[in-house]
C-alpha cells in the first residue's frame, strides 16, 4: 500500500518537476517577444530607463504613428512597401515552394525512380546548410542576372530554401495514405489526377497547411540574405527595414519594436488560424516522414 | 455479357516473373475464387484484370474489349479491397455515391440508387457516419456497397475477409454468397483460405508460384487434386502424403507396410514406380468410427500420439512409415494418447501422386 502511495507522490513531484521546466523555458523563450511587445507602446526614455520599467507607465500608440507617418513627429520609413514587399515575396514563395513540394512529395511517396534515395538525402542535405553560406555566390550570381534588389530574387532564393522542407513533410503525409485509396478513387471512375485531387489531396491538406506556414514564416522572418540581396524600397521586406532605425549614433528602439510588432502579429495570427493542422501535421506526417 | 478472358498473361517486376502466361476464361455471372499461397500471383492476376497493375505480356478482355491498355476507370469493374479503402473524409452515402458522382450521374438518381444499395446491405442507418465510426464488418458492407452501387460488369474481391475476426468472416462470407445470388454479376475472388474458395467459389483457380496449378468446381478440385500442391493446399487439415512404391498391384509403403493400390487407379501405375499416397484424415479412422465402413479399405494399427477431441470427432496424430498421419474419429469417443488403435483407410477415397513430378497419377 505505502509503495503504491509513494511511487504517486514521487509521480506528482515529477510532474511538478517537469511543469517548473517547462514554465521556465517558456518563459526564457517569451520574455524577449515580450519586452519587444511591451515597448512597442512607450516611449524610448522609458525603454532605456535604468532601473528597467516593465509595464509601461503611460501606454502610447505614437511609436505607431510615428512610423506610419501619422504623427506629427515622422520618421521616414516607408513601412507600407516594406509591408507589401514582405506580403507579396513570402506570399509567392510560399505557393511555389508548395507546388513543388507537393508534387515532389507526391513523387517521392508514390513513385519508384533511379536515383531516389540519393536526390532525397541530397535535398535533406541540401537543408541543413545555412543560407548565409551561400549569399555571396548567390549575390555574385544574381547581380549578374540582373536580379539583385528585386523581388523576384528574393522569391527564387526563398522557394530554394522552401523547397526541402515542403518536399519532407508533404512526401511523409501521402506516405501515410494508402495506396489503395488512390487505386479504389481509380476503379471507381477517377483518372489519375482527380483521384489526387478529390481523394488524395484533402486527406494531405493538414500536413500541406502546416508546410505552406512553415514556408511563409520562414519567408516573412528571414533577414540575413535579405539583408545581402535587397536594398530599395521595392525590394526591402520587414526585417531588413528594422535596420532603418539605426542611424549612425542612434537607435529607435521605439519605432523599432513598433515594426517588430508588425510583423509578428501577421505570422501570430496565420498560426493561430492553423494551428490544428500545424500541429496534426507535424505528428502526424514527420513520425514516419 | 462479362465474360473475363486471360490468354498467356505475364506478369514481370524487372527481371523477376511473377506470373508465367496465364490462361483462363471466367464465364459470364461466374463467381470464380483465385486461392494460393501468398506470392502465388493470384493478387497481382486480379490487379492486371482491374487494370491496377501493367500487363507485361498476353491478352486480357473483359466481354469482347481488349482491356490492356484500358485504364480502371473505363473497364466497368468495381473492386473490393483488402483493406476496403473506404474514403477517410466521406460518410457513408458520399462514399456509396463516389462512383456515381464522377460518372456525372443525377443527384437524384445517386440517391435513388445508394438508397437501395444500402437496404440491400442494411447500411441505412449508418449512411451519415464516417468510415472512422464503423464496425470492420460494417466498413466492410460499405466497400462492397460502393461496389454494387455502380452496377458494374465484373466485381473483383482481393482478400476482403481476410482482416476480419473468425466469426464476423464466416458471417461477410455467407453475405457475400448471397449477395451473387442476388446481383448476378461475374465476379473474381482473391483469397488465401481455401474455406472461403471452397464455400464461395462456382469454379476454383488453385495458383502456385504464379502459374495455374488446378481449375475446376470446389468438388473437383477436393475430390480429385491434379498435385500434391493442391491436395494440401485445398482441405482442412491437410491431405496426408506418404512416399511409397507400387509392387506387384500394391501400394508398399517406406516401412514395408503394404495396401492394395485403388482400384480406380490401377490403370494408371506399373510396378516400380515412385508414387506419394495421399489420404485425407477423414478418410482414416479407427475401426468403427469412420465416415463409411464399405468400400474397398486396408487396415493398418497405429498408435495415437495425440488426440484433440472437437466435440463429435476427434482428430488423432499418429505415426505410419515413420511419418505423422493425420487421422480422425467420428464419434464421442476419447482416444488417451499412447492408445493403439486398428485404423481403416478407404481406399476408395485415396489418391496416388507421381513421386517425381507431384501431379496425380490419372491422366486427367
Amino acid at each position: 500500500m505505502s509503495a503504491v502511495v509513494e511511487s504517486q507522490t514521487s509521480k506528482q513531484v515529477k510532474r511538478a518537476g517537469l511543469t517548473a521546466l517547462a514554465f521556465l523555458l517558456m518563459v526564457v523563450m517569451c520574455v524577449p517577444g515580450l519586452w519587444v511587445v511591451l515597448s512597442a507602446f512607450r516611449p524610448n526614455g522609458e525603454i532605456l530607463a535604468k532601473p528597467p520599467v516593465w509595464v509601461p507607465e503611460n501606454p502610447t500608440f505614437d511609436n505607431f504613428r510615428k512610423i506610419f507617418g501619422l504623427g506629427t513627429d515622422q520618421v521616414a520609413i516607408p513601412v507600407g512597401s516594406y509591408f507589401m514587399n514582405s506580403l507579396i515575396i513570402a506570399l509567392t514563395s510560399t505557393l511555389i515552394a508548395l507546388a513543388i513540394g507537393m508534387a515532389g512529395g507526391y513523387a517521392f511517396a508514390r513513385y519508384r525512380f533511379r536515383g531516389k534515395g540519393g536526390i532525397f538525402l541530397g535535398l535533406m542535405l541540401f537543408r541543413a546548410v545555412p543560407g548565409i553560406a551561400l549569399s555571396l555566390p548567390v549575390f555574385i550570381i544574381w547581380s549578374k542576372l540582373g536580379i539583385i534588389d528585386t523581388k523576384l530574387g528574393l522569391i527564387i532564393v526563398y522557394v530554394s530554401l522552401n523547397v526541402p522542407f515542403t518536399i519532407w513533410l508533404i512526401d511523409g503525409f501521402f506516405r501515410q495514405i494508402p495506396l489503395s485509396l488512390s487505386e479504389a478513387a481509380q476503379v471507381d471512375g477517377c483518372t489519375r489526377w482527380q483521384a489526387f485531387w478529390k481523394i488524395e489531396f484533402p486527406l494531405a491538406r493538414s500536413g500541406i497547411a502546416a508546410a505552406g506556414v512553415f514556408a511563409f514564416l520562414t519567408s516573412w522572418n528571414e533577414f540575413a540574405l535579405a539583408s545581402q540581396l535587397t536594398r530599395s524600397t521595392t525590394s526591402k521586406t520587414l526585417p531588413v527595414g528594422l535596420l532603418d532605425f539605426t542611424a549612425q549614433f542612434t537607435i529607435d528602439w521605439a519605432g523599432m519594436c513598433a515594426m517588430a510588432v508588425i510583423i509578428i502579429v501577421p505570422a501570430l495570427i496565420l498560426t493561430f488560424l492553423v494551428q490544428k493542422h500545424l500541429i496534426a501535421g507535424l505528428t502526424f506526417g514527420g513520425v514516419k516522414g | 455479357m462479362a465474360e473475363i478472358t486471360l490468354e498467356k498473361v505475364v506478369k514481370k517486376y524487372g527481371a523477376v516473373n511473377v506470373v508465367h502466361g496465364i490462361d483462363l476464361t471466367i464465364a459470364h455471372e461466374e463467381f470464380v475464387v483465385l486461392v494460393g499461397p501468398s506470392g502465388c500471383g493470384k493478387s497481382t492476376t486480379l490487379r492486371m484484370i482491374a487494370g491496377l497493375e501493367d500487363i507485361s505480356g498476353g491478352i486480357v478482355r473483359i466481354g469482347e474489349r481488349v482491356v490492356n491498355d484500358l485504364p480502371p476507370r473505363k473497364r466497368n469493374i468495381s473492386m473490393v479491397f483488402q483493406n476496403y479503402a473506404l474514403y477517410p473524409h466521406m460518410n457513408v452515402r458520399e462514399n456509396l455515391g463516389f462512383g456515381l458522382k464522377i460518372a456525372g450521374e443525377a443527384p437524384d438518381s445517386i440517391t435513388k440508387r445508394v438508397d437501395e444499395a444500402a437496404d440491400i446491405l442494411g447500411l441505412t442507418p449508418l449512411l451519415d457516419r464516417t468510415p472512422a465510426e464503423l464496425s470492420g464488418g460494417q466498413r466492410q458492407r460499405v466497400a462492397m456497397g460502393r461496389a454494387i452501387v455502380r452496377r458494374p460488369e465484373v466485381f473483383l474481391f482481393d482478400e476482403p475477409l481476410s482482416n476480419l475476426d473468425a466469426k464476423l468472416r464466416g458471417q461477410m462470407r455467407a453475405e457475400i454468397k448471397k449477395l451473387h445470388q442476388k446481383v448476378r454479376t461475374t465476379v473474381v475472388y482473391v483469397t488465401h483460405d481455401q474455406v472461403e474458395a471452397m464455400t464461395l467459389a462456382d469454379r476454383i483457380v488453385v495458383m502456385k508460384d504464379g502459374r495455374i496449378e488446378q481449375v475446376g468446381t470446389p468438388m473437383e478440385v477436393f475430390n480429385h487434386p491434379r498435385s500434391t500442391f493442391v491436395a494440401t493446399f485445398i482441405g482442412s487439415p491437410p491431405m496426408n502424403l506418404l512416399p511409397a512404391t507400387i509392387d506387384g498391384g500394391a501400394v508398399r509403403l517406406a516401412d514395408g507396410t503394404v495396401v492394395p493400390v485403388p482400384e480406380r487407379l490401377r490403370a494408371f501405375t506399373r510396378d516400380g514406380q515412385k508414387v506419394t499416397l495421399g489420404i485425407r484424415p477423414d478418410d482414416i479412422s479407427p475401426v468403427g468410427h469412420g465416415l463409411s465402413q464399405d468400400g474397398p479399405g486396408a487396415e493398418v494399427g497405429m498408435v495415437a500420439e495425440l488426440a484433440e477431441p472437437l466435440g463429435m470427432e476427434s482428430l488423432i496424430y499418429t505415426r505410419l512409415a515413420g511419418q505423422e498421419v493425420l487421422a480422425k474419429l467420428y464419434g464421442p469417443r476419447i482416444v488417451q494418447p499412447g492408445e493403439a488403435l486398428i485404423f481403416r483407410m478407404a481406399l476408395d477415397r485415396a489418391h496416388l501422386f507421381d513421386a517425381e513430378t507431384g501431379l496425380s497419377v490419372r491422366a486427367d
